[in-house]
Order: C-alpha cells, then structure tokens, then sequence
C-alpha cells in the first residue's frame, strides 16, 4: 500500500514537468511579447517591464526561475492586471471554483445515484426508458448548452430564477450554474449506477438474501445498493476534479467570479502569464484529485490490493 | 447423406457471403436510436456539403433593408419575408448561418477524426508491434498526455498559434483541426496497441511467419485489420468530443473566426440577448446537442452491433 502510494506520488512529478514544459514551451512560441497589444513605450521602459517579468533571461533560465517560484508558492504575475499577482487571483476566485465545484458534485450524487438505482431496479420497464433518456440527454448536450437551456425555460419563459451576469450573490444565483455545471455527470454517475447495479442483481449473495426471506427494501439497501455502488466511487474522483476545474466555461457564461472565469478572461487578452500558471495548477488538481481517489478506493473495497 | 452435406456446405457457403461487416450492419440497422442518430448525421453532412448551394444569402451578407424594416434588431423565426429563421444582431440571416455552421462541425468531426488516427495508428502499432523498451517509453508518453487535461491544451494550443499564418489558414478551422487531433489521439493508440499485443502471439501470425510473410505485410493484413472494429468504435465515439471542443473554442472566442459563422460563435454573441431574443441561442444549441446526441447514438449502435459481447455493459 505505501510502495503504491510513493509510485503514484512519484508518477505525478513527470507529469507535471511535461505540462509545465509544454505550457511553457507553447506560451514562448507566441510570436510578439506579452506586450505587442500595448501602446508603444520607450525601449527604456520596455527593458525594464522585461527585466521585471524575467523576459530577458534566456528561456531555459526562465523556465527554471519559474518553477522555482511555483515550487514557493508564488504562481507568478499576471501580464494584465499590474496590480495583482496570480496569487491574489486564486484566492480571490478559488473560494467561489470550489464552492461552485463542491456543490454541483453533491447534486450530481444526489441526482445520479438514486436515477441510475431507479433506472435498474425498473430494467426494461418505463422507469428504466425514463432514467435511460435523461442520462442519454445529459451526456450529449455541452455544458454550455444546457446553461442556455436552463436559463431560457428557467429564467426568461418562468422568470422564476435570475439569468446571466448576476454574479454569485446568494442561493438563487447559484442554482443554475449548479445544474448546469452538474448535468453531464448526473448522466454518467446514474449511467455507471444503473450498469453497476444490474450487474449485482445477479450474483449469489443476493439470491441467498431473497431466499432466507429479506425484504425486497431490505436487499436492495443493504446488498444489492451497497455492492453495486463501490465502482461508481472509481469515476467519483475524476468528476470531482473535472466539477472543480472544469467549471471555466459556466463561470464565463454566468458571470461567477471564481477563477474559471479569470482563466477565460486571460485567454482573450493574452494574459500569458495567467495561462501559464492555471493550466500547471489545474492539471495537478486533476492528478492529485485521481490519486487521493484511488487511495480512497482501497478503504472502502478492503478486497482490493495494491501491488 | 449427401443431402446433409450438401445443406451443411450451403449453409457453411451463406454463412460466409454474409461476413462480419454485413451482420454487423444488420445488427446496427435493428438498433432504432442508432438508425435515427445516423439519420441525422447524413442529414447534418449533406448540409454541411451543400450548404452553400442551400442558403438563401451568404453568411457574411447582411441584409439592410430587412434590418432597418425590423428597427435593426434580431428578427425571430418566421416573423419576416426571405430570412425563414430570422435576423441575427448584425442583420445576418440565421438559415445560412446556421448552415455554414454545420459546415464547420462537421469538417471537424472528420478531419479532426483523420488526425487523430494518423498519429493514434503510428504510435499504437509501433508499441504494440516492438514491444519492450519502445513500448514503454511510447506508453509512458501516452499516460502523460492523458493525465493533461484535454480541453486546457486545445486551449493552450489554439492561444499559442491564433496570431502565426498557421493559425490563420482557413480563418482558425487548420489550427482547431491540428489542436484537437493533437490532443484526442491517446485512446486509439492504446486501443491500437492493446490489439496487437494480444494479436502479436496468435497462431495465424506465428503461422504467417513461418511460410515468410514480411513484418509489414503481418501488420497491414493480418493485424491492423483487426483492430478496425474497435477504432471504428473509438473515432465515432471521439467525434462529439471533437464538435464539442470546436463549439466550447469559438464560445470561448479562440476557435474558428469571424465571419465564418461557428455555432459556438453564435452562441457567445446571442447569449447578450437571451432576453429580447432567446433564438440567438437556442438555434444553434439545438444544432450542437442534436448533433452530439444523433453521433453518440450511432457510436453506442456500433459498439453494440461490432461487438454483441459487450452490449449493455457500458
């Protein structure tokens, strides 16, 4: 289990250093500076703005100066906003990502566990066809798209619910981006529950427990539920990390300020530095989400051994 | 007794004109979500063909008397003459719009589809065909860029290269091709690699070698074709990913650009009038999900059809 642990950590630190070098590698092949969309300014001052961004070291000299401020810490300057840091972004906006993230993953479990048990416990009934369209529904229709179909049903036919560019105020700004956000992986969490479950309908153990005269609510809970549900754990990880990191799309469409929304805007304004430093940020989100996951996984299923 | 050998050949001889493929199809033909989904994926690549002879103006045509008669606001769907869907905000015609819009997704479904085998196929099949060190070092590249998010470097890519004449050609469609296949190879190269390695000691290729078939020849007719099946799967299954990722860039505003008219495009600019003219949205986001939604049905229907085994698990 430890010599696991240590390999999976150990895998990490190549992985990052080929997405570090590649954003870095990409983010230098642009050609023009940083700079080329500002006014023109003396070569004086644009010495100093390349002295203060490093830009004048040689590239591999800044690559290593920047992992060197990553690895205390410091994700950098952005090129945009001179008066923060990429730090000061990320703690501005990373409380609003997680709880956007956070809250979408418990919707997508609440929602996609109990469709996906429905969907099999009613196998080949309507129940089943129901459950089966709305997961079908879900994982074909883009985030985005459901966020423009949420808001026209919820917040132009309805009014019920206020629309685009509302900010993150309160409960009833958070419940669209929530949905919207979370649609895709209610479809594949009840997907992978409904699979999962009629898999285990057919094994022993629950054949025994029908037989010495458990209730039907009572196998289902107790044996059938339980079982069916330790795979589907295996995908929670992975879309708790696309939940956290994914959510730039819906943050732009919706106005919330979490970093998401930081990462768009830099794009379109080539804030390279910006760039740099989320993309290394989220893919060790992501990697670090899968391996907490997995560890995870050997507690909860005690049959799995790790070599 | 000749009679019995003789229905046994007959029947030995249908089995065999009938082949793989064809009980295949006839497999996915009885699939009626697969039917409706390839349906309308011929629908969407015969518009996406003959869009340009279909639409009534050019994309990039605006319309100025209609405009001004509608107050130079978006006009909806059937509510003024020559634009059946309506006028967008610049007072272009939405129809033709919307056309060169499937123009594009579907030129990304295949051609970005393409780029991925052409790097997914190389690199499955050296690993899986060599083995050993070249295997491990291919497949340690492989788990690499899997573990890199895929959507952060199409955009990565697409920022980087926008400004060179490379990521221009083509109004940005060349630089969105490239991106995507760059990064959505992973999986038919591990698919590619997974057949060959349990292919590699079949008897048939151990028997090929011995009456001295040449290395290249074993590949190309005894092992690539093999694993046609599940790449067909795998590259059907990729190309909503592709449409996708071409709608989410041109959302974003770093796909395909102006004035080709991208359904992620129309999108961003409708969504500021999702109150005066909620059309502006929805058309093209009905476009995109029936679009995703018919080709995830048709690669769910060929799984189903190329591998009977598997139905259901999935």
């Amino acid at each position: 289990m430890v010599t696991y642990l240590i390999r999976r950590v150990a895998w990490l630190i190549p992985v990052l250093f080929v997405v570090s070098v590649i954003t870095f590698g990409l983010m230098h092949a642009v050609p023009g500076g940083p700079w080329s969309g500002e006014r023109n300014v003396s070569a004086g001052v644009q010495q100093n703005i390349n002295k203060k961004f490093r830009l004048d070291l040689p590239i591999q000299d800044q690559y290593i100066a920047w992992v060197g401020d990553l690895l205390h810490g410091d994700l950098g300057p952005t090129f945009k906003y001179r008066d923060r840091s990429v730090n000061d972004v990320v703690r501005e906006g990373f409380p609003v990502t997680l709880q956007l993230g956070l809250m979408a993953f418990i919707v997508a479990v609440a929602l996609g566990i109990p469709l996906g048990i429905i969907a099999a416990l009613g196998h080949n009934r309507w129940p089943d066809y129901l459950a089966t369209a709305i997961s079908l529904i879900g994982i074909a229709t883009p985030s985005f798209v459901l966020a423009i179909i949420l808001v026209v049903v919820f917040s132009v036919w309805l009014r019920w619910l206020p629309g685009v560019g509302e900010g993150w105020k309160g409960p009833n700004t958070w419940v669209l981006p929530v949905l919207a956000l979370s649609g895709y992986q209610i479809a594949q969490i009840a997907r992978y529950t409904r699979a999962s479950m009629l898999e285990v309908t057919r094994k022993d153990y629950v054949r025994t427990a029908q037989s010495k005269g458990l209730g039907q609510r009572a196998v289902v809970v107790r044996h059938m539920v339980r079982n069916a549900l330790i795979p589907v754990v295996t995908i929670l990880g992975p879309i708790l990390a696309f939940l956290v990191t994914g959510s730039f799309i819906i943050e732009y469409f919706f106005g919330v300020p979490g970093i998401g929304r930081y990462y768009v805007v830099g794009i379109g304004q080539r804030d390279y530095g910006l760039i740099m430093a989320m993309t290394v940020l989220y893919a060790f989100a992501v990697a670090f989400l899968n391996v907490v996951v997995d560890v995870l996984y050997a507690y909860i299923d005690p049959r799995i051994r790790y070599n | 007794m000749a009679t019995t050998a003789g229905v046994l050949d007959r029947t030995l001889t249908a089995r065999r004109s009938s082949g793989i493929w064809r009980d295949a199809f006839g497999r996915l033909l009885r699939n009626r979500l697969a039917v409706i989904g390839g349906i309308w994926v011929i629908f969407l690549i015969l518009i996406a063909i003959f869009g340009p002879a279909i639409a009534p103006w050019h994309y990039d045509q605006k319309d100025n008397v209609a405009f001004n008669l509608a107050h130079g606001r978006p006009a909806g769907p059937f509510t003024i003459p020559n634009h059946p869907l309506g006028l967008d905000n610049y007072g272009l015609d939405i129809f033709s719009k919307l056309l060169d819009g499937a123009q594009i997704s579907m030129s990304v479904a295949f051609v970005a589809q393409a780029v991925v085998l052409l790097i997914g196929i190389p690199i499955g099949a050296l690993a899986g065909w060599y083995g050993g060190r070249v295997d491990t070092y291919l497949m340690r590249f492989t788990d690499v860029m899997y573990a890199f998010p895929d959507l952060l470097l199409i955009i990565l890519l697409s920022v980087a290269f926008r400004d060179t004449d490379f990521g221009r050609a083509l109004n940005g469609l060349f630089l969105v091709f490239v991106a995507i296949g760059l990064t959505s190879w992973v999986t038919v190269a591990r698919l590619v690699r997974g057949q060959l390695l349990s292919l590699r000691e079949m008897e048939f290729v151990e028997a090929a070698r011995a009456v001295g078939v040449s290395g290249r020849k074993i590949m190309t007719k005894h092992l690539l074709p093999n694993a046609i099946g599940p790449v067909t799967v795998a590259v059907t299954l990729g190309i909503p990913t592709a449409i996708l990722f071409e709608a989410t860039l041109a959302y974003l505003g770093v796909g395909v650009q102006p004035p080709r008219a991208s359904w992620g495009k129309m999108i961003a600019e409708g969504v500021n009038f999702i109150r005066s003219a909620p059309y502006l949205t929805y058309l093209p986001g009905l476009m995109i999900a029936s679009a995703l939604i018919s080709f995830t049905f048709l690669g769910d229907g060929l799984r189903d059809a190329l591998d009977p085994k598997l139905k259901g698990k999935q």
